[in-house]
């Protein structure tokens, strides 16, 4: 195979502020790519998959970067770094599972870098995917991995649809599990959605993880204070503990009410294209008490429905047991 | 926002920079100062063909001042151009080891601004203004080893040595950071840079050795 270590040729524009970077956007419309910290970015070009015209830095606009605390909860510019969200005591504090999420991503010098935003944007890594080949989500027609020979080993459980891709990102989950509410700005202004609407599976957009429009930037992050202080779990699975993406991971946050669970939410990641929030597993355990039986029930009623492709099926009893232990050992 | 300060439809091949010197002057003797030769055909993607200068217009100003171990360097960056082969083909500092380029191995670390980052996975432009630290600035300037390169080098950290200035960089931001780590510290530290020969032990013990001496 020929060598792709170099990057095609781009222009680089390194604005200060939001609008100039949105203005940026807006005028290189498809040519554009907007790039964070540039881990995800920099390897699509290297490998000459992707190749924008112009490439637009985010590392300059500073007014995204920083963690405030407002009587509703934190507010989290996107541009802040994985490193200061694992380092902060507010969020280590008050949603420690954000912390331990952000603290499980690649490795210490990838997290200096890497923002949470471009985690959470970052794009699958379906190696058929990654390479170049013309797959559904690539535009093309068919699927590559899942085939009778495909590597699928790292792909999904749920809700396949053509693509069965999955979510790479370990702070998704946490942000899903704590409610968090994405800003974006465009250039029709800001609008705010759930965290768990903005990623979007193959049956919406194939080709696209998050609802952001080219032209669109995720400004800010907000976590409600609804799981203020609860009980968290955070657990994540690789096949390395450095670098590597998660297999499986879960993201819990758990409210009790004396010895009765009252409220809970339980995200899984790996495991479908967007972060899987197990609405069945919080309705099993809300109103019971945290123990073997409850969590042995939470994970049977996490995996239910799942469909396993040729080589993933080691994926299901994962699932169970990170839902099983995320219960039990909050 | 930075903008293009030179027209490339005037003079694309040498424009002329302050002081009287072209830039092709200022950038040859920018690369005699570091003792390299040019190396363009090494850079493949990188050089400064004609078609080069016009992805510049509107872009960044490609002729910037870094700030490498507290020296300025002015040095000609394409816009695509990462930092790993800026240090390494434009400034001749070769201690930065270039494993995987793809921020998958951890030879090619150095420090901004005292915090470790893989330097073939950043921009050459987005540390313009930051303090560039690389395994070549550490030692003092009657030339004895940094305490760390020291504690290396008596616990036999390195094998083949290829990974060994990324394991200096990281422990030295590690030792700033706390200078009394436990060995777990140090673990969870280093756990951004891959040792092929297996030495993280030795690694390990020579970080431990170096926070005792410091």
């Amino acid at each position: 195979m020929a060598t792709k270590d170099m990057m095609r040729p781009f222009q680089l524009f390194q604005p200060e502020s939001l609008d100039g970077a949105l203005a940026l956007a807006d005028k290189h419309g498809g040519d554009g790519w907007i790039m964070s910290g540039g881990n995800d970015s920099l390897s699509w070009f290297k490998d000459r998959v992707k190749s924008p015209v112009a490439v637009i830095d985010l590392g300059g606009v500073t007014d995204l970067v920083g963690i405030r605390e407002t009587a509703n909860g934190i507010e989290i510019g996107a541009q802040t770094t994985l490193t200061e969200i694992a380092e902060s005591d507010v969020i280590q504090s008050k949603f420690s599972v954000l912390s331990d999420a952000a603290r499980h991503v690649a490795t210490p010098q990838i997290r200096n870098v890497s923002s949470i935003g471009g985690n959470l944007c970052q794009d699958t890594r379906c190696w058929y995917y990654r390479d170049g080949l013309d797959c559904y989500r690539a535009g093309g027609t068919k699927c590559y991995a899942d085939t009778p020979e495909g590597m699928n080993r790292e792909h999904c459980l749920f809700n396949a649809d053509r693509c069965v891709a999955v979510t790479p990102s370990d702070t998704a989950p946490a942000i899903v599990a704590l409610d968090g509410q994405m800003t974006i700005a465009g250039p029709n202004g800001t609008r705010t959605v759930p965290a768990e609407e903005f990623f979007i599976g193959p049956a919406i957009d194939i080709e696209r993880m998050t609802v952001l429009e080219p032209g669109e930037i995720l400004t800010t992050i907000t976590i409600p204070n609804t799981f203020s202080g609860a009980t968290f779990y955070f657990e994540k699975v690789a096949d390395r503990n450095s670098w590597d993406f998660a297999l499986v991971n879960v993201a819990a946050a758990i409210i009790e009410d004396g010895s009765t669970i009252s409220d809970a939410r339980v995200v899984c990641g790996g495991v479908e294209c967007v972060p899987k929030r197990l609405t069945v597993v919080e309705e099993v355990v809300k109103g019971s008490s945290r123990d073997e039986e409850t969590a042995a029930l939470a994970g049977q009623s996490a995996v239910r429905g799942a469909t396993p492709l040729n080589y993933n099926h080691f994926k299901i009893p994962l699932m169970e047991n990170l839902v099983k232990r995320a219960i039990r050992d909050a | 926002m930075s903008v293009v300060t030179f027209d490339p439809e005037k003079d694309p091949a040498n424009p002329p920079v302050g002081g009287g010197l072209s830039r092709r002057e200022l950038i040859k003797s920018v690369i005699a100062t570091g003792a390299v030769v040019s190396a363009g055909s090494l850079l493949g993607g990188c050089g400064s063909g004609p078609g080069e200068t016009q992805t510049a217009v509107g872009g960044v100003e490609r002729l910037i001042s870094l700030n490498i171990n507290g020296k300025v360097r002015r040095v000609d960056v394409v816009p695509h151009e990462t930092l790993a082969m800026t240090l390494r083909y434009k400034l001749g500092l070769t201690g930065t080891k270039l494993g995987c380029d793809r921020g998958e191995c951890g030879a090619c670390t150095i420090l901004i601004d005292d915090t470790p980052i893989y330097s073939c996975s950043t921009l050459t432009h987005s540390v313009r203004g930051r303090a560039v630290t690389t395994v070549e600035g550490l030692q003092a300037a009657d030339g004895s080893l940094h305490p760390v390169q020291q504690a290396f080098v008596d616990e036999l950290g390195p094998q083949c040595g290829f990974c060994t200035p990324g394991q200096i960089m990281t422990s030295v931001a590690l030792l700033r950071a706390n200078p009394n780590p436990t060995r777990e510290d140090a673990r969870q530290a280093l756990a951004g840079n891959l040792c092929r020969c297996g030495a993280y032990d030795h690694y390990l013990n020579g970080v431990m050795r170096a926070a005792q001496e410091a």
